[in-house]
């Protein structure tokens, strides 16, 4: 399918976005025109309000993804490497796995105050379990085989850890990296719709409040067309790097 | 059976250590109040019927957007395996609202719904319909040929087909997308609780918060996760019952 026919209902409901409103069928305060929502975006980013929400969300999102997937990672291996550690961890993980993480955003404020570290440790909460559960899926999957004869062919645990183990548990532990970056994206306009100040959860929230919704609209697109790309991208890079494998 | 020991050890080990840890003053109890003392907040607030209304309150508001979010990504899903147009509509919009960071669309609801239940429970479902469609989607769409042609030749009709066979087969699929949806709708439910207050479980932590009353922080955490768990682990029972005749069953 040719592209414009295949986006064709985007552009539909662009266009029906911009119409309705304007013919009065839907009160344009509740849903500014397209129009509208364009201007008032090129107005935040002009303004610069765009930019310094933008990378303040973006500085927390990559810190509390990068911790929580690199230490998560590596707990999820050492559960795998270490039996003791599996029975005594592993029940735990999976009791605390359904705990809808949102709910920590609360302790978070409580000890780390109401900034920037509250929402990465937010952020990084929510990213953890994914990428330790990931790992550990990934690092029990592997063949035991492989790992007797690379043992029997003389290398050392360490090795085997980093030249057995993590290639073979990579597809899962990026499997699990992908969960998580949705997760970080939720947690992170959430603990911003919570602790304000600054990130594009506070602007689209203070914008509301304020009853600026033209700009209320335009950093919520903003936010999904990046969450969207984001994770894109994500994929996109995954394959490549796993192209190895075939 | 020396697993449940060492678990149980484990347990009891953080349980005491927590207690300790706040009893002798090495975290500021304000940090990290006692066991003890979130256990007699859950208590007091149980006998309050603060907890059993906010908790009554949560899992309604998640489980009305959920079973929203069940009939309808169903409903979609079908209809784009099944109708051209339907998936020339929805296919975009799918793959794009699927990763994309629904939440976001919190002041979107406030603005149009207002902050009560209605506007909760909305959000809750726009945010956990997206799995279940793709399940939906994917299950039917791959429902073997074989199985439909026999079918077809042993003289079901369409409406037949679609409820006996093509829906039967894509179960599995749809359940697994309804696991995946159920924390997103419980996760959602917390965060606009929290946004718009309400009571609720978020909401009561939110309150807590703002009164640096940390035991009821606290205890909104336990009663949360307890809740969360339980749902998760009632989904798992249903899916066993559901799927008794399945292949699937006899592994577990």
């Amino acid at each position: 399918m040719k592209p414009v026919v295949r986006y064709a209902p985007l552009l539909l409901l662009a266009l029906l976005w911009e119409v309705v409103p304007r013919a009065h069928l839907i009160d344009p305060r509740s849903l500014p025109p397209l129009s509208a929502v364009a201007v008032a975006w090129w107005d935040l980013v002009t303004s610069g309000d765009l930019w310094t929400n933008g990378i303040s969300s973006l500085v927390n999102l990559s810190a509390g993804l990068l911790l929580g997937v690199l230490i998560g990672a590596a707990l999820g291996i050492l559960m795998a490497w270490y039996g003791m550690l599996d029975d005594v961890v592993h029940p735990l993980v999976r009791a605390l796995y359904p705990m809808p993480k949102s709910a920590l955003i609360p302790v978070m404020i409580l000890w780390l105050g109401l900034g920037a570290a509250s929402k990465i440790a937010s952020i990084f909460m929510g990213c953890l379990l994914p990428a330790v559960l990931s790992a550990y899926n990934g690092a029990r999957g592997v063949d035991r085989v492989l790992i007797w004869s690379a043992l029997a062919a003389g290398a050392t645990r360490r090795a085997v850890l980093w030249e057995v183990i993590l290639p073979a548990a990579m597809p899962e532990i990026l499997a699990g990296i992908r969960t998580a970056l949705a997760l970080s994206f939720i947690l992170m306009v959430a603990s911003e719709f919570l602790i304000g100040q600054t990130g594009m959860g506070y602007l689209i929230s203070f914008r509301g409040e304020s009853g600026a919704y033209d700009s209320m609209f335009a950093g919520v697109l903003t936010v999904s067309a990046v969450g969207f790309l984001a994770d894109r991208a994500y994929l996109w890079a995954m394959q490549r790097a796993l192209i190895w494998r075939e | 059976m020396k697993k449940i020991f060492l678990r149980s050890v484990l347990i009891v080990a953080l349980i005491v250590a927590w207690e300790t840890a706040a009893r002798v003053h090495v975290v500021s109890p304000f940090l990290l109040p006692a066991f003890s003392t979130v256990l007699r907040r859950l208590y007091t607030e149980t006998v309050s019927l603060q907890l059993p209304v906010g908790l009554g309150l949560s899992i309604y508001r998640s489980l009305v957007g959920f079973a929203l979010a069940a009939v309808l990504g169903v409903a979609i899903g079908i209809l784009i395996a099944r109708v051209n147009s339907a998936r020339w509509f929805f296919d975009p919009l799918v793959s794009i609202g699927m990763p994309m960071p629904k939440i976001a669309f919190l002041p979107i609801f406030v603005l149009w719904f207002g902050v009560f239940d209605e506007s909760k429970i909305l959000m809750v479902a726009f945010s956990s319909v997206f799995p279940v469609i793709v399940a939906a989607w994917a299950g039917t769409e791959n429902v073997e040929r074989l199985l439909l042609w026999s079918a077809r030749s042993l003289g079901a009709s369409d409406r037949g087909l679609l409820w006996e066979v093509a829906l039967p087969a894509a179960f599995p699929q749809i359940m697994t997308g309804l696991q995946v949806a159920l924390p997103i709708a419980m996760v959602t439910d917390i965060v606009a609780e929290m946004a718009m207050g309400g009571q609720g479980l978020g909401g009561d932590m939110m309150q807590a918060m703002r009164f640096a009353d940390s035991p009821g922080v606290f205890a909104g955490i336990l009663a949360i996760a307890i809740a969360g768990s339980a749902l998760v682990k009632a989904m798992e029972l249903i899916r066993r019952r559901l799927l008794v005749w399945h292949a699937e069953a006899e592994h577990a």
